[in-house]
């Protein structure tokens, strides 16, 4: 109400108090300004993706030839299968999922058990821990390729997706542990004091009672940290040197060269297999994305 | 009872595994990378001592100096662009599409979630002049403008640079802002303007001051994360024309993996992280004394 009032004053319609609220609301959209300026975010947000997805249909003749704007005049699908299969694509996914999916499970369960260890339990030092971890946030991934390169070169794991799951582990547990610590804060201690009366051990408490309890954070932050990792380029580029090793983002930035610099087709085929999967995944699970990455940020 | 929440064994077993990993993956290397400042040479070829030449080599460096100006630059500009664009679609959504601006946050987010790699193509095809004519240039001439080679040249490749970083993030900083408004008490606006502020001076007055804290916290997230930017800069431009618009980040990048040089990258990399602590330092104490005054 208050905000609606305020709406209604700053148009300079004074003296009209009395309209209820609901008026309003169907009033301020109909504004020709408002409009305006919603109708040019849209083009401004979506013209581009539009722009990508007919480009990805053209051939390179339309493509070099014809109007920018123009519509695809044969619709050449087979771009996408040739993104796909002779531009690697379908492999480069393989990799991204085989990377991100293990860091992914890795870091929810050391992150939990962590952020209850840190938030639950009682015990000196823990904020000094907390601290320890969330200075993971401010520093930043350069600090830690090069030694990390020579480890994972020493060690034998370069040629592997290893290098990848566990950096991504270690440079995602500061925003999880935060995050976890920052939910159980909302369970009630005494509940796990409770379930130990009753016989259970405090890390049988963590796994039954604590664990499903916190399973909508589990997947807000899983969330937050899959878009984080899943669209990393520096530790992928860093540590994937193999051709075969390449996650999908180091592929496509890759793919210009290799294939896509005469290919217009098949690299804003390319483009668009890797922009609309996320979009896909987001568009279902909007909100829970919104609220997740907006969440991690304000203490960031 | 505490006995059971003190459980030592129990501590170490939930704690133990993250803090290892932890140490391993951040802790221990930020050490180890201080250390490397010291040498020359790389994994391959093997290290020697080098003293404090790397330092030297930093302060008369004018890769360095560039680098760390367009690096400053950059971040205060997409700062300054993302926090301002987020913040008029805030109040946009807050106090004119109200109910009905579900709809408009979900679209307006949607570059949030995209890679930066696809981001950073798209774009570099949006403003192209060969061998295609991109939509934005088209635009251009059908208004009886040339063409603009927008990555022939520094400046013009920067203002992309910063279109698209903005492009890419005012709707995050427009629903981190919205979650802000949202939650200034309706009475406090009404009896604002009952005392008679309309329009702007009740946004510059009230609703201003009252988001303030959320501002502030947006603000210092934007230049940790703009001070560290590098996907998209290496989509887009690669650092060109030249080292046009290359940050510390990418020159860091250059000097380890394409010249091999990892004592002298590590040097970089330091000055990096001594940079973002400092910034955000700034920032923060700047940020706690507005807080504590309004």
């Amino acid at each position: 109400m208050a905000i609606d009032t305020a709406v209604k004053t700053s148009a300079g319609r004074r003296g009209r108090t009395g309209d209820t609220a609901r008026t309003h609301r169907v009033r301020a959209p109909r504004r020709l300004w408002v409009k305006a300026v919603v109708t040019l975010l849209l083009v401004v947000e979506i013209y581009p993706l539009i722009w990508m997805f007919l480009t990805s249909l053209k051939s390179n003749d339309d493509y070099l030839n014809n109007s920018t704007w123009a519509l695809p005049t044969t619709w050449e699908w087979g771009n996408y299968t040739e993104a796909w299969t002779t531009g690697h694509l379908g492999l480069y996914v393989q990799n991204s999922l085989l990377a991100v999916l293990p860091a992914l499970a890795l870091m929810l369960l050391l992150g939990t058990a962590a952020g209850f260890a840190l938030q639950i339990m009682v015990w000196k030092g823990r904020s000094l821990t907390l601290l320890v971890f969330l200075a993971g946030m401010m520093v930043p991934p350069q600090m830690i390729l090069l030694p990390l390169f020579t480890a994972y070169f020493q060690t034998g794991l370069s040629g592997t997706l290893w290098p990848l799951i566990l950096t991504y582990t270690g440079t995602g547990l500061p925003l999880t542990v935060f995050m976890m610590a920052t939910y159980y804060r909302t369970v009630p201690r005494e509940l796990f004091e409770a379930a130990t009366i009753d016989g259970a051990g405090i890390l049988r408490a963590f796994w039954t009672i604590s664990v499903p309890m916190v399973r909508n954070a589990l997947l807000t932050v899983g969330l937050v940290q899959f878009f984080f990792i899943w669209n990393d380029l520096l530790i992928a580029l860093t540590f994937t040197n193999d051709q075969d090793m390449r996650t999908i983002q180091v592929g496509l930035l890759n793919f210009t060269g290799d294939f896509g610099a005469t290919q217009y087709g098949p690299l804003f085929a390319a483009i668009c297999i890797n922009v609309f999967g996320t979009l896909l995944i987001y568009l279902f699970l909007n909100q829970k994305v919104m609220k997740g990455l907006t969440s991690g940020a304000v203490k960031g | 009872m505490h006995r059971v929440l003190g459980d030592r064994r129990a501590i170490a077993i939930l704690l133990g595994p993250a803090l290892l990993v932890y140490s391993l993956i951040m802790l221990v290397p930020m050490v180890w990378s201080f250390g490397y400042s010291f040498t020359k040479g790389n994994t391959i070829d093997g290290f020697t001592g080098n003293g404090v030449a790397n330092f030297s080599r930093l302060f008369d460096d004018p890769a360095v100096h560039d680098a760390l100006w367009f690096t400053l630059k950059y971040a205060a500009l997409v700062t300054a662009g993302q926090v301002v664009a987020g913040y008029l679609l805030a109040l946009l959504y807050v106090f004119f599409l109200k109910k009905s601006s579900a709809l408009i946050r979900t679209l307006a987010f949607f570059p949030v979630v995209l890679p930066t790699v696809a981001v950073g193509l798209l774009f570099q095809k949006f403003f192209q002049v060969a061998p295609q004519t991109g939509p934005v240039n088209s635009l251009l001439n059908a208004f009886g403008v040339d063409s603009i080679d927008f990555f022939g040249s520094a400046g013009s490749a920067f203002w992309v640079l910063i279109l698209m970083d903005v492009w890419r993030s005012m709707g995050f900083y427009a629903v981190l802002l919205f979650a802000g408004l949202v939650d200034i008490p309706d009475e406090v606006l009404e009896s604002a303007r009952l005392d008679g502020a309309s329009g702007l001076r009740l946004i510059r007055h009230i609703v201003l001051p009252l988001s303030l804290p959320v501002l502030m916290s947006s603000l210092v997230f934007s230049i940790n994360g703009t001070l560290k930017v590098f996907d998209s800069i290496v989509a887009l431009t690669n650092g060109g024309p030249g080292n046009g618009t290359t940050p510390l980040t990418l020159y860091m990048f250059q000097t380890s993996f394409t010249y091999s040089d990892y004592g002298y990258g590590s040097t970089i990399a330091l000055l990096l992280t001594v940079v973002c602590l400092l910034v955000s330092l700034v920032v923060y104490r700047v940020s706690r004394r507005d807080l504590t005054e309004s």
